[in-house]
C-alpha cells in the first residue's frame, strides 16, 4: 500500500523518461506531421547498445569507476541511435516526403519490425539482465521514499530538456527548426536546408531516446528486445496530451502520464474493488472473505490500458492536447 | 415545401472572420430563380470564402442564409447539397483516380438510396436504381458535351473537359442553385463561348445559376445581376451594365480614385 | 426499362471457371501428398483472405488507416469459443453464433467508429491501435475475480464444427472417399470465403461502394455532392468489423482453441501488409497478397532452414525470424518503389460498357 506521494514519485521518474522520448516524437511530427513509429525501437537499441558495452567493459575488468562505465555506454548507444535516426530518415522518410500520408506512416511500422527483428537477431529472445551498478539507496522524503536513482533519472531528464529548450531557442538550428515547423516552403524560400534541420529533428530526438532507453534499463534493471513498442506508444501518448508539436507540452505531457499511470496502478485495485457492493453472490462473497477483503474488478496488471485510454480520450475530446499542438501550416 | 417568391436565396448580413482577416463584412444580396448571378470583385475580395460559408464549410460569424423560404443555419456541407445548392471548386476537386462517368455517378449519391442491403443483395429494385443511376449520368456526360470521354479518368481529361465534368457532376444532384467557381478559368475564347452555351441551356432548363468569374465579357454577356465584393464587402449590386460603369468598381479593379476622362485632347 | 446488369459470358471465360472450381476441389487432395500440414495452411490461407478482405473495406475502399483491425477478430473468435465450449458448459451451433459474432464485432466497430473516425489519418491509426491493444489486455486479464476468458491460457475443447452428428474434426469416408478433418474444413472454408469475395465484389460496385471511393479520393469533394462521410465511414468500418467477426468465429470453429496470443498487433499489421501488398482496393490483389504472406514463412521454413543447415551445419535464423525481417523489409520497399501494390488498382476494369449517349 504505497502512499499518493510515493505514486507521485514514482510517476515522476516514469514520466521524465516518458517526457524525453515524447521530444522525439513531436519534433519529428511538428515540423514533418509523421507519426515515427519506429522511435520506440531507437529507445530499445539505446539500451541495448549500451548494455553491451557496459558488460563488455566490466567483463574485461575494466578499472573503472561504475560512472564512467555507465557514461561510455551511454555515449556509445547515444552515437549509435543518432546515426541510425539519420540513416533511417534518409533511406525511408525522405523519399516519401511528398506521399499521400498513408506511405511513410506504414514505412515507419515497417523500420519498426525491422529494428526489433534486428535487435532479436542480434541480442536473443531472452530478457537480459542489467547488472546493478547504482545502488538504489533510498531517501526519506516527507514519508515517501526516493532512491539515488530515480533523484539521478529526474535530474538527468530535466538536465537534458533544459538543453533542448536552449537549443531551439538560443541557437540558429533551433530557429531553423521553429520556422520550418511552422512554415515548410517559407523556411526553405529564406535560405534555410530543410534536410538539415529534419535531419536534426531526428538526430536529437533519438539522442534523448538513447539516453531514456538506458534510463528505463537501469531502472528495471531488464532490456529486452519487444521493450521499445509499449513505451513508445505511451511516449506518443504524452506528446499527443501535451499538444503535439509543442516542446513544452510533450515535457508536460511525459511527467503527467507517467504519474497517471502511477496513481492508477496504485489505486485501481482499491477503486474496483467488489467487496463493498450488496449484491454479491456467495461464491464471489467467499472469495472477498479468503482475501481480506479486496477483490479488485481491475488490478495493476490493468496498468498499460491507462495509457491507452488516455491517448483514446485526449483524441476525442481534445485532440490539440492540453498546451495546444504547433504543425506545420500545410498551405 | 419551397414559398412561391421570386427570390430563392437571400443573404442578410453575413460576416465572417479568418484569424486576424475580416472576410467578409455585412454582405447582403438575393438572388431571384431562373437568374444567372454573378459575383466578382479583385483578388482576395472574399468570393470563394462567400461561397465556402454558403455550401456549409464555415459558418457565419454574423447574418444568415434563407434559401428556397428556410434558413440555413449551422448546416453541414453535405445537408446544403441535400437542400439543393451544388458547387464547382476554384482549382477543380475531381475524383481524379475515378472515370468520368463515376464522377457524375457519386453526383447522383443524394437523390438515390440503396444501402448496405441493396448492394449485397441486389434486389430489384436497387437494380433498377443504379440503371437509372448509369443512364442519368450519361446524359449528364453529353449535356455537358464529355459523353465521348465517360470511361476516362477525370485525370486524363483535357482541362476544359475538367471544368464541364465538374459542372455535369453538379448537375446530378438536382440542385435548384448551381454556384460555380470560376468555371472560365484557363479557357480560351472557343471554350468559353461553348460554356456561355452550356449556361444558358442550364438555365433555360431551370436551374438558378451564382458565378463567380473574372472573365468580364463572359459576366457581362451572360448575367442577368451581379454582386460586386472588395476587400470583404459589398460595393455595389445590380444589372452588368450599372456595376459595369459604376466608378466605385473601376476603381476596385483599377486602385485607387479614378477620374474617368472623356473629354478629348 | 429494367437492363439487369449480368452480362452474356463468353465462353473461354466460362472454361477458366470451370477449370478453377476443379482445381479449388482438388487441391486440398493434391496438399494432402506434402502432409496434412500444407492442407491446414490452406485454410490459413483462406482465413486471411476473409479479413484482408474485411479490412480492405476499410483500409482500401473507404481509405481509413485501421492498426487494431485483429480486434474484429478476437471479439468473433471468442464469442463463438464461450458459447460452444466446456468453459461456461454452453453449446450452440455454428449457424446460430456466426450471426452473432458478426453482430458483436460489428458493434464494437461502430463503438470505436462513433467518436474516433472524424480524426485525421494518423491519429485514427494509433488510436485503432490503442483499441486493439485493449481489446488483447482485456482478453488477457478477464480471468478474475471472474473467470470470463480464461486469461492467457485461452479456451480450450471448443466445439468442432458439425453438420447433424457429422463432426468435421474426425477424418470420415464419404462416398468411397477417405476426407481428414482438416480436408473437410477446407470446403467449409472454401464456401464462407467465395461468399465473403462475393459480397465485397458486390459492394465494390454499388452505391455505397462508390461513396467510400469519393471519400477515399476527395473527402472535401464527396461532402459538397452531399454524400454523408460520417455515416459512410462509419458503415466502412462497421462491414469491416462484421467481415472480422465472423472471420474469427469460423477460426475458432477450426482451431478449436482460442488464446489472446493470436489476437496482438503484429496481426493486424500482417493483415494491413497483405491489403497494402496487393494493392489498396483491389479485390484479386488483395486475394493474392493474403495467399502470398500466408505462403512465405512456409516457404521459408522449408527452404532457408535446411539450406542454412547444408551451408553452416545449423540454423543461424530461424524462420520465423526471417519471416518478419523480409516482412518489414516488404513494407518498407513496397512504399517506397511500388506504393500501389503488386497488382494496382489501375489494373481492375469496372464492367461499365461503353454505350452511346442517349439524347
Amino acid at each position: 500500500m504505497d502512499t499518493f506521494l510515493q505514486q507521485i514519485i514514482n510517476g515522476l521518474t516514469l514520466g521524465s523518461v516518458y517526457a524525453l522520448v515524447a521530444l522525439g516524437y513531436t519534433m519529428v511530427y511538428g515540423i514533418i506531421g509523421l507519426i515515427n513509429f519506429a522511435h520506440g525501437e531507437v529507445v530499445m537499441i539505446g539500451a541495448m547498445v549500451s548494455l553491451s558495452v557496459i558488460t563488455a567493459l566490466l567483463g574485461a575488468h575494466v578499472q573503472l569507476p561504475s560512472v564512467l562505465i555507465i557514461l561510455a555506454g551511454l555515449i556509445v548507444a547515444v552515437l549509435v541511435c543518432m546515426t541510425l535516426a539519420y540513416g533511417m530518415e534518409k533511406i525511408a522518410y525522405r523519399p516519401l516526403r511528398k506521399a499521400p500520408r498513408l506511405a511513410p506512416l506504414i514505412t515507419a511500422i515497417g523500420m519498426s519490425i525491422i529494428l526489433q527483428n534486428l535487435a532479436l537477431m542480434i541480442w536473443g529472445r531472452n530478457y537480459l539482465t542489467f547488472p546493478t551498478l547504482i545502488e538504489p539507496t533510498p531517501h526519506n522524503i516527507l514519508g515517501a521514499s526516493m532512491t539515488d536513482l530515480q533523484m539521478l533519472i529526474v535530474a538527468l531528464a530535466g538536465l537534458l530538456m533544459a538543453g533542448l529548450v536552449f537549443i531551439v531557442q538560443r541557437t540558429r538550428l533551433g530557429m531553423a527548426m521553429r520556422a520550418t515547423a511552422q512554415n515548410p516552403q517559407v523556411a526553405g524560400l529564406m535560405g534555410i536546408d530543410i534536410n538539415v534541420v529534419i535531419s536534426a529533428a531526428f538526430v536529437i530526438g533519438a539522442a534523448l531516446a538513447a539516453v531514456a532507453g538506458l534510463m528505463v534499463m537501469t531502472y528495471y534493471g531488464i532490456a529486452h528486445y519487444y521493450m521499445g513498442f509499449l513505451l513508445g506508444l505511451k511516449a506518443f501518448t504524452a506528446a499527443v496530451l501535451g499538444g503535439i508539436g509543442n516542446l513544452a507540452g510533450a515535457m508536460l505531457g511525459g511527467i503527467l502520464l507517467g504519474i497517471i499511470e502511477a496513481l492508477g496502478a496504485g489505486y485501481i485495485g482499491d477503486v474496483s474493488n467488489i467487496c463493498g457492493f450488496p449484491l454479491l453472490g456467495d461464491t464471489l462473497q467467499e472469495k472477498c472473505a479468503a482475501n481480506d477483503g479486496q477483490l479488485s474488478l481491475f488490478g495493476s496488471n490493468y496498468q498499460d490500458v491507462f495509457a491507452f485510454f488516455v491517448l483514446i480520450l485526449v483524441l476525442i475530446f481534445r485532440p490539440s492536447g492540453l498546451l495546444g499542438e504547433r504543425v506545420a501550416d500545410r498551405a | 415545401m419551397s414559398v412561391n417568391s421570386a427570390v430563392l436565396l437571400a443573404a442578410t448580413s453575413i460576416g465572417k472572420r479568418f484569424g486576424g482577416v475580416q472576410a467578409l463584412t455585412d454582405v447582403s444580396f438575393s438572388i431571384e430563380r431562373g437568374e444567372i448571378y454573378g459575383l466578382i470583385g479583385p483578388n482576395g475580395a472574399g468570393k470563394t470564402s462567400l461561397f465556402n460559408v454558403l455550401t456549409g464549410i464555415y459558418s457565419p460569424d454574423s447574418g444568415k442564409f434563407t434559401f428556397d423560404g428556410a434558413p440555413l443555419d449551422r448546416l453541414k456541407p453535405n445537408q446544403v447539397a441535400e437542400r439543393g445548392i451544388a458547387r464547382t471548386f476554384q482549382n477543380i476537386r475531381l475524383f481524379q483516380n475515378l472515370s468520368a462517368l463515376e464522377n457524375v455517378m457519386i453526383g447522383r449519391h443524394i437523390r438515390t438510396h440503396a444501402g448496405v442491403f441493396g448492394a449485397i443483395f441486389r434486389d430489384r429494385r436497387t437494380l433498377a436504381e443504379e440503371a437509372g443511376i448509369e443512364s442519368r449520368s450519361y446524359e449528364l456526360l453529353d449535356y455537358v458535351g464529355v459523353a465521348n470521354r465517360a470511361n476516362h479518368l477525370a485525370k486524363h481529361l483535357a482541362y476544359g473537359d475538367q471544368r464541364r465534368l465538374e459542372i455535369a457532376r453538379a448537375l446530378a444532384t438536382e440542385p435548384k442553385l448551381l454556384a460555380l467557381d470560376e468555371p472560365a478559368a484557363g479557357m480560351n475564347a472557343t471554350e468559353t463561348k461553348a460554356l456561355k452555351a452550356l449556361l444558358d441551356d442550364i438555365r433555360r432548363d431551370g436551374t438558378t445559376i451564382l458565378l463567380i468569374e473574372h472573365d468580364m465579357k463572359l459576366v457581362m454577356s451572360i448575367c442577368d445581376r451581379v454582386l460586386v465584393l472588395d476587400y470583404g464587402k459589398k460595393i455595389a449590386e445590380g444589372s452588368a451594365a450599372e456595376v459595369q460603369s459604376d466608378p466605385k468598381v473601376v476603381a476596385a479593379y483599377l486602385g485607387g480614385e479614378v477620374t474617368l476622362n472623356l473629354r478629348r485632347a | 426499362m429494367n437492363r439487369p446488369r449480368a452480362k452474356s459470358i463468353p465462353p473461354k471465360v466460362w472454361a477458366g471457371v470451370v477449370l478453377l472450381a476443379l482445381a479449388l476441389a482438388l487441391l486440398p487432395f493434391v496438399a494432402a501428398f506434402a502432409g496434412q500440414a500444407w492442407v491446414r495452411i490452406l485454410n490459413f490461407a483462406m482465413l486471411y483472405i476473409m479479413l484482408a478482405l474485411g479490412l480492405n473495406i476499410v483500409v482500401g475502399f473507404a481509405g481509413l488507416l485501421d492498426l487494431g483491425y485483429i480486434a474484429f477478430y478476437a471479439v468473433g473468435a471468442y464469442i463463438y469459443a464461450l458459447l460452444a465450449s466446456p468453459h461456461f458448459g454452453i453449446h450452440l451451433p455454428f449457424w446460430v453464433i456466426l450471426p452473432l459474432s458478426a453482430g458483436i464485432a460489428c458493434a464494437f466497430g461502430v463503438l470505436l467508429g462513433a467518436p474516433t473516425l472524424k480524426l485525421r489519418g494518423d491519429y485514427l491509426a494509433i488510436v485503432t491501435l490503442g483499441f486493439g491493444e485493449i481489446i488483447r489486455i482485456f482478453l488477457n486479464n478477464l480471468n478474475a475475480p471472474l473467470n470470463i476468458t480464461n486469461g492467457p491460457q485461452g479456451v480450450n475443447l471448443i466445439d468442432p464444427f458439425r453438420i447433424g452428428g457429422f463432426s468435421f474434426a474426425r477424418p470420415e469416408v464419404v462416398l468411397g472417399v477417405a476426407f481428414s478433418g482438416p480436408q473437410k474444413y477446407y470446403y467449409l472454408l472454401l464456401l464462407i470465403t467465395i461468399g465473403v469475395v462475393m459480397v465485397n465484389l458486390r459492394l465494390q460496385n454499388s452505391r455505397l461502394g462508390r461513396a467510400w471511393e469519393a471519400i477515399r479520393e476527395d473527402e472535401i469533394a464527396a461532402k459538397a455532392m452531399g454524400i454523408n462521410t460520417r455515416n459512410v465511414k462509419l458503415l466502412a468500418f462497421a462491414m469491416g468489423a462484421s467481415f472480422g467477426g465472423i472471420a474469427g468465429a469460423v477460426f475458432s470453429a477450426t482451431q478449436q482453441f482460442v488464446s489472446p496470443e493470436s489476437f496482438g498487433l503484429f496481426e493486424s499489421i500482417i493483415v494491413l501488409a497483405m491489403v497494402v501488398l496487393g494493392g489498396m482496393g483491389n479485390i484479386p490483389g488483395v486475394i493474392l497478397g493474403a495467399i502470398l504472406l500466408t505462403l512465405l514463412p512456409e516457404v521459408l521454413r522449408y527452404t532457408m532452414e535446411p539450406l542454412q543447415n547444408a551451408l553452416f551445419g545449423r540454423v543461424i535464423l530461424d524462420a520465423e525470424t526471417i519471416r518478419l525481417l523480409v516482412f518489414g523489409v516488404a513494407l518498407v520497399a513496397i512504399m517506397l518503389y511500388r506504393p500501389a501494390g503488386l497488382w494496382p488498382s489501375a489494373v481492375r476494369k469496372r464492367e461499365l460498357e461503353v454505350k452511346g449517349g442517349t439524347a
